[in-house]
């Protein structure tokens, strides 16, 4: 069991209840205590230390906390880390094994979907989502899943070329 | 940005979560898709004494109609639903034509239509629709369901007329008297920003004459704007370049729009008049392309 407690309000009075909270994250059933204040980003940053889902604007805007919520991309600083018990939740980290690409990674990589990187989770399981659903999505469908994900570098261009060289060698994989 | 601190709850019933906000006393909230709701408490705009989660509760996350045509929105069917859904692109122009500009498509798989009635935000884009489309929300309390129209559920910004111990559990817009024709246009600076100005038209339609009609407005004043003498200028007539013409400029200045960073009171009522332009001059010519 995780405890997030201290590591999140060191200022906390002792009696604050908290609750606990049984998460599938990558496929790895968690428990954990949390405050039910506590967000599914920092659960799952401070937590469960998988800090390649970053934290960018906080304010539900850039979706750099995207993470897969039962298979549904979702913003993790804009639900509470109580409200995932019982749910599955993908981060970036589950994409693929460590010493492996998924699609998705290796069209970003081909692609130089990425600059500074800092957006490039969120997109890539915002991609993933589309894919599951849409395995041959035209430009525009791209850009428009994509479009709730900010990113400051690219100018987008390189991350839709990506994410269409994903799609490509998706359907070059079911063949 | 942490929330305050709260009591959460999530209970497996309605009677179980309005019995918790009868004891919350009015320092309870209820969380739904929460994307107005958890940002609002991150910033400290909100700091209820308990939170009563109701994405447990089971058969709220529906949209179906009923025999007669009414149509009925559950408290937890989400933005991504009705954004898929075939029934609205076959029977409800108006609520399509929206679900598609509701925030960004993240947030459209966690909000919910009710929920954005409920948070009344005078930006939101369902009240606007729902109040065009002459809907109404239905409320659940200790004492029973009460049906509220839209347009007097949202009293003001950020404010609505449930009780403090009732739950909004559906949305509810009634069956059509016509062929239901409309549209929803919306003015963003990019994607998930608030509205710049949005107009919702919900015609219904007999041959080309209008024999309903609602106009409203998002964005562009204190709270949801129904522009109720530009939809009457509609009624019983055809839609002509004239009587189109009439019903934007009356819903231009139905808008009290406000100059701000996202534009002049002018441009903003300059950006309702070409909406509702151009959705009513979309809807003559399909009418009359149907009538030939």
């Amino acid at each position: 069991m995780t405890s997030l407690f201290e590591e999140i309000h060191e200022d906390a009075p002792a009696d604050v209840p908290t609750r606990r909270v049984r998460i599938t994250v990558n496929g790895q059933p968690r428990t954990v205590e949390v405050e039910p204040r506590l967000l599914l980003a920092h659960l799952l940053r401070q937590g469960l230390k998988l800090t390649g889902t970053h934290t960018g604007c906080d304010t539900t805007n850039c979706g750099a906390c995207t993470v897969l919520f039962d298979g549904q991309p979702i913003k993790s600083c804009t639900m509470l880390a109580v409200q995932a018990d019982g749910h599955e939740v993908t981060t970036v980290e589950g994409l693929a094994g460590p010493s492996e690409l998924h699609p998705v990674q290796e069209g970003f990589k081909d692609e130089h979907g990425l600059q500074c990187g800092f957006c490039t989770p969120g997109m890539m399981l915002a991609a993933k989502a589309l894919l599951d659903e849409n395995p041959d999505p035209t430009e525009d469908e791209v850009r428009w899943a994509l479009s709730g994900n900010l990113c400051r570098c690219t100018g987008y261009q390189n991350i839709v070329k990506s994410v269409l060289w994903a799609a490509a060698k998706l359907r070059a994989q079911q063949a | 940005m942490y929330p305050p601190r709260f009591r959460y709850e999530a209970p497996r019933s309605i009677d179980e979560a309005i019995s918790l906000l009868q004891s919350g006393g009015g320092e309870a909230k209820v969380l739904a898709g929460g994307q107005s709701l958890v940002p609002l408490l991150k910033l400290r705009f909100a700091s209820p004494d308990l939170l009563v989660d109701i994405n447990g509760l089971p058969g709220l996350d529906y949209h179906r109609t009923d025999a007669d045509g009414t149509l009925r929105i559950g408290a937890l069917c989400r933005h991504a639903t009705l954004e898929k859904s075939a029934l609205l692109k076959a029977s409800q122009p108006t609520m399509a034509a929206a679900a598609k500009l509701v925030a960004d498509p993240i947030v459209r798989n966690r909000g919910t239509l009710v929920g954005s009635l409920c948070h009344a935000d005078p930006q939101g884009d369902w009240a606007a629709v729902m109040t065009a489309l002459g809907g109404s929300v239905v409320a659940q309390g200790a004492h029973g369901r009460r049906t509220i129209p839209v347009s007097e559920f949202v009293t003001g910004p950020f404010q609505n007329v449930l009780g403090y111990d009732e739950i909004a559990v559906e949305a509810v817009v009634p069956a059509a008297k016509g062929t239901r024709a409309g549209g929803y246009l919306k003015l963003e600076r990019r994607v998930g920003d608030f509205a710049t100005a949005g107009a919702a038209v919900a015609l219904e339609l007999s041959g080309t004459s209008v024999v309903r009609a609602g106009i409203a407005l998002t964005g562009v004043g204190g709270s949801t704007i129904n522009a109720e003498q530009a939809a009457a200028a509609l009624v019983g007539r055809p839609l002509t370049v004239d009587t189109i013409s009439d019903a934007a400029h009356l819903a231009s200045q139905a808008a009290q729009p406000r100059s701000d960073h996202r534009g002049s009171a002018a441009y903003k009522r300059h950006i309702i008049a070409t909406f509702v332009e151009r959705i009513l001059t979309q809807v003559g010519r399909g009418s009359a392309e149907r009538a030939a």
